[in-house]
């Protein structure tokens, strides 16, 4: 199978002198997702003017999200960073009392090689607030890639699962009695081991994804992140893991190995054909046979008739900055558009290896050539390409 | 290492950065990782720009980390001459890239000698100096660069223009209401017949600076950037400038006698007739000028005496302090500047126009001084516009920092007579939008909303379970009720009585339909 992905898809690499965003905006989508934290990201003017403007009016609600702001003094060791962090953090914890408190790490502190992760331990002690840390920086990353480094970090807090058979017998008990009491209740669930899905949505999106599954009897046991950090799901062994954005995978690999979770490998819920085939993924790990997908999806493509009017046969240029691409792409050709080239900062072939082959079966159905994708693009070389 | 929520000023590289997409054909390239870029969106996006911003990086990332940039920054800058031609390549670190202490005027250097443009390393403390500070040492930086290579290649044009003529310094990208300000300055100054040699940096060309010194003086509308460009032309070719802001009918009059000064002095040595400009001033404040006689009208005759805040950057905040006082018979409490290193001359220039100052770049100080003062209106920049909404008082905006709000579409210049007009119908309307609320309040206004509601309710019958309540209320306030209509609508459709979540969705999926 990989094979043939290495003969058909040709994946190049150019320079990296593209624009995106740095992964500390992942601050401005994470602090509203989860609702009783509190953002603190080490680094200097530069970032703090950033969110800033990436935050927009949100800043003047002042949200839970502040900056550590390094000086000069910080910058050439005079002042202890220690100290300064743990002012810092009483304060945040005497003017908003968070559940907790995540370190961001920036350029800046990768530099001055700030040890972050030997100072928070010792905080969280101190403090009575559990910290995380997570290194979102320009170095190493783009844009979303943010999200995946603390949610990285927040797995190894999520509990064990021994917890989590306790809460099973009781939904399972709960099953008999809902079962007797009302004949209206539409479904119940089968017995399956848990699910927990991990990436960051609005949870109204998260609701409609959790309703998709139940319609399929599947129950998903958490999110990572959850609506609150008090509330995140249990992980460990036996536990079925599958993510929703297709930037994850860092996250993807610490629940493999920490956390020792399956990981289904599933093309991701972008569009009505890709939701479509990331519940067909699904249910078969569990034994399921998925109910009425076609008609859903047809129904979808149906209601979208005077869209898909419009951009049937015009092309498409990505050039890349989102590690969404590969997905939008998919979804585009799916809606009969053209996709020449698909730029992306950066791609974990493993982790999207369901989401490529579906890039290719889309091509093929739509028969349109498969586009070529260049991570690390460079802009002006885009450019050029796409003038000529 | 500190808390910080919000600045006022940005970092140091933004300004350099600010100054050189100004420019006509400069490119600037910025050491930084990547992400630091964000310039170029910003620009585009507040000044609707159709073109790409000239400016780009050269990226900072693991290995640069480890072994250096070596060859990478010098290649970067030897591209963008090939591929774009520019006159000039301004090299920029930022806050990271400054602690990696690398040699970049080596680079420049190299790299100077293969290419075609010009290539100047933006040498800026970056934890020493803010955003406003950066901008204008760079413009100073790069004026100098020009004419001392001139005086070198011995290109030197001693003579002076014939009829006078100025140079406007300190309009460029990003600046609060520059590009109206500088319309109106040139219509004001075709009116007084003087010729504008040089506007920079905004729209100037590099290979034009080195005429700067063939205007008989310099403008410089906003002290803040502008002002070391205008003290070194003057120390090295003594060249006047007028450093007033002309703001208000006052300054404005203040300025045009300055003009007319200079104008006069260097009469006497070229061919020119003086000038007298009295009656021009006279007939735009008495006349042309609304604002003046808007001051004795009664709509503002009942603003006299009522407090406000004003806070922003020293050339801003001092003249709408004057104003208000001086021209509209309004108290200042409070006013203040974030813009530090220019407070001595803000003192001076307020003193006993107000009953406290206030200098801080610290926007929660700020908001315990208004929170303190409780003034009927604030005057201050987008920061005090939210603690305004936060207090209930009313806020016009003066100053930069700045929000896509201030980059109208329409004219709407500070400066000049037109800007005493723009002025006054934003102090006005603040205080008026205020008074309504305050006037619907007591008089008990505020009755049509309830009547509107009651008729509604033709809910009878429709059960929403605990879940679909609980979905319900995390939508957003302002769009709720249309989702509660719809989704009655689709059940009442749908003969179904009690709504569940499920219901809600498929009522959300058959809306696009």
């Amino acid at each position: 199978m990989s094979v043939k992905i290495d003969e058909t898809l040709t994946v190049e690499c150019e320079t990296g002198n593209y624009h995106t965003f740095c992964p500390i905006s992942c601050v401005s989508w994470l602090y509203q997702k989860i609702e009783d934290s509190f953002f603190l990201v080490v680094g200097t003017k530069t970032c703090g003017y950033f969110l800033q403007n990436a935050l927009g009016v949100m800043i003047f609600a002042e949200p839970r999200y502040a900056m550590a702001e390094l000086e000069e003094g910080d910058i050439s060791a005079q002042l202890n960073d220690y100290e300064g962090l743990k002012k810092l953090c009483i304060r945040i914890r005497k003017d908003r009392d968070p559940s907790v408190i995540i370190w961001i790490g920036t350029c800046t502190t990768e530099i001055i090689k700030m040890d972050l992760e030997g100072m928070a331990p010792k905080l969280e002690w101190e403090i009575g607030i559990p910290i995380l840390v997570a290194r979102a920086n320009g170095l190493d990353y783009a844009f979303t890639q943010g999200e995946d480094t603390v949610l990285a970090a927040m797995a190894h807090r999520c509990p064990e699962p021994e917890f989590s058979f306790r809460s099973r017998k009781e939904t399972i008990q709960n099953f008999f009695t809902f079962h007797s009491r009302k004949k209206e209740e539409l479904v119940e669930y089968a017995n399956h081991p848990s699910l927990v899905l991990f990436g960051s949505l609005p949870s109204n999106v998260a609701s409609q994804l959790n309703l998709e599954l139940k319609r399929q009897s599947i129950k998903v046991s958490g999110w990572l992140p959850a609506q609150k950090y008090t509330d995140l799901p249990s992980l460990g062994d036996g536990v079925y893991v599958c993510g929703v954005n297709p930037f994850l995978s860092r996250t993807a690999t610490t629940l493999i190995r920490r956390e020792k979770c399956q990981l289904i490998g599933a093309p991701f819920p972008i569009g009505p054909d890709g939701t479509r085939a990331w519940i067909e993924k699904i249910c078969p790990v569990f034994g399921i046979e998925p109910q009425g997908l076609e008609e859903r999806e047809e129904r979808i493509w149906e209601s979208l008739k005077d869209y898909l009017d419009l951009v049937r046969g015009k092309s498409v240029f990505f050039m890349g900055d989102n590690l969404l691409e590969v997905s939008l792409a998919r979804f585009l050709i799916r809606c009969g558009m053209i996709v020449h080239e698909i730029g992306i900062p950066y791609m974990d072939k493993r982790y999207q290896a369901a989401e490529l082959s579906l890039l290719q079966d889309t091509c093929m159905k739509m028969c349109v050539p498969i586009p070529r994708i260049v991570e690390k693009p460079d802009n002006s070389n885009q450019i050029r390409r796409i003038r000529e | 290492m500190k808390l910080a929520y919000w600045m006022y000023a940005g970092p140091a590289h933004i300004g350099t950065l600010r100054v050189a997409s100004s420019f006509k054909n400069v490119h600037a390239i910025m050491h930084a990782p990547l992400g630091d870029d964000y310039f170029n969106v910003m620009r585009s996006m507040l000044e609707r720009e159709r073109d790409f911003t000239a400016a780009t990086a050269s990226i900072v990332d693991r290995h640069v980390l480890a072994r250096g940039s070596q060859e990478r920054v010098v290649d970067n800058i030897l591209r963008k001459d090939k591929e774009e031609y520019p006159d000039l390549i301004i090299l920029t670190p930022t806050c990271t890239s400054s602690i990696l202490q690398e040699d970049l005027q080596n680079f420049v250097n190299r790299a100077s000698i293969i290419s075609n443009s010009d290539v100047i390393f933006a040498d800026v403390d970056h934890y020493q100096v803010n955003e406003i500070q950066a901008a204008d040492r760079t413009l100073e930086q790069v004026v100098r660069y020009y004419l001392d290579r001139c005086h070198r290649q011995e290109k030197w044009d001693q003579f002076l223009t014939d009829a006078p003529s100025v140079n406007i310094i300190g309009i460029f990208t990003l600046g609060f209401h520059n590009q109206h300000d500088c319309r109106e300055l040139r219509r004001l100054l075709r009116d007084l017949d003087i010729k504008i040699n040089q506007i920079i940096p905004e729209g100037g060309s590099v290979e034009d600076l080195q005429n700067l010194p063939k205007a008989w003086f310099n403008l410089i509308p906003y002290r803040e950037v502008g002002l070391m460009t205008a003290m070194s032309l003057n120390k090295e070719y003594g060249m006047p400038y007028i450093s007033t802001a002309p703001m208000g009918a006052v300054d404005m009059a203040e300025w045009i006698r300055h003009i007319q000064k200079n104008v006069n002095t260097l009469a006497l040595s070229s061919s020119s007739k003086r000038v007298d400009y009295e009656p021009y001033i006279d007939g735009q404040t008495r006349f042309v000028s609304q604002a003046a006689w808007f001051s004795r009208s009664i709509d503002c005759q009942n603003l006299t005496g009522k407090e406000t805040v004003v806070f922003g950057d020293t050339t801003h905040a001092a003249s709408i302090t004057k104003i208000l006082v001086r021209e509209m018979g309004i108290r200042v409490s409070c006013a203040g500047t974030y813009c530090k290193h220019d407070a001595k001359w803000f003192k001076e220039q307020i003193q006993g126009f107000c009953d406290e100052i206030l200098i801080t770049d610290d926007h929660a100080e700020v908001g315990d001084m208004i929170a303190r003062m409780k003034p009927s209106a604030i005057f201050g920049t987008q920061m005090e516009r939210h603690i305004g909404k936060r207090l209930d008082i009313p806020c016009g905006v003066i100053s930069a920092p700045v929000h896509i709000q201030n980059f109208p579409l329409g004219y709407r210049p500070f400066l000049g007579y037109e800007g005493t007009n723009q002025i006054a119908d934003l102090v006005y309307n603040s205080f008026a939008l205020g008074m309504e609320d305050h006037l619907l309040d007591i008089f008990g206004g505020h009755d049509t909303k309830e009547i509107i509601s009651k008729s509604l309710s033709t809910n009878i019958g429709l059960i929403w379970n605990p879940e679909s309540r609980l979905e319900l209320s995390k939508i957003p306030r302002f769009a709720r009720e249309k989702v509660e209509r719809n989704t009655d609508k689709f059940a009442r459709q749908k003969g179904i009585e009690t709504i569940t979540v499920e219901v809600m969705y498929a009522a959300k999926e058959a809306l696009n339909t």
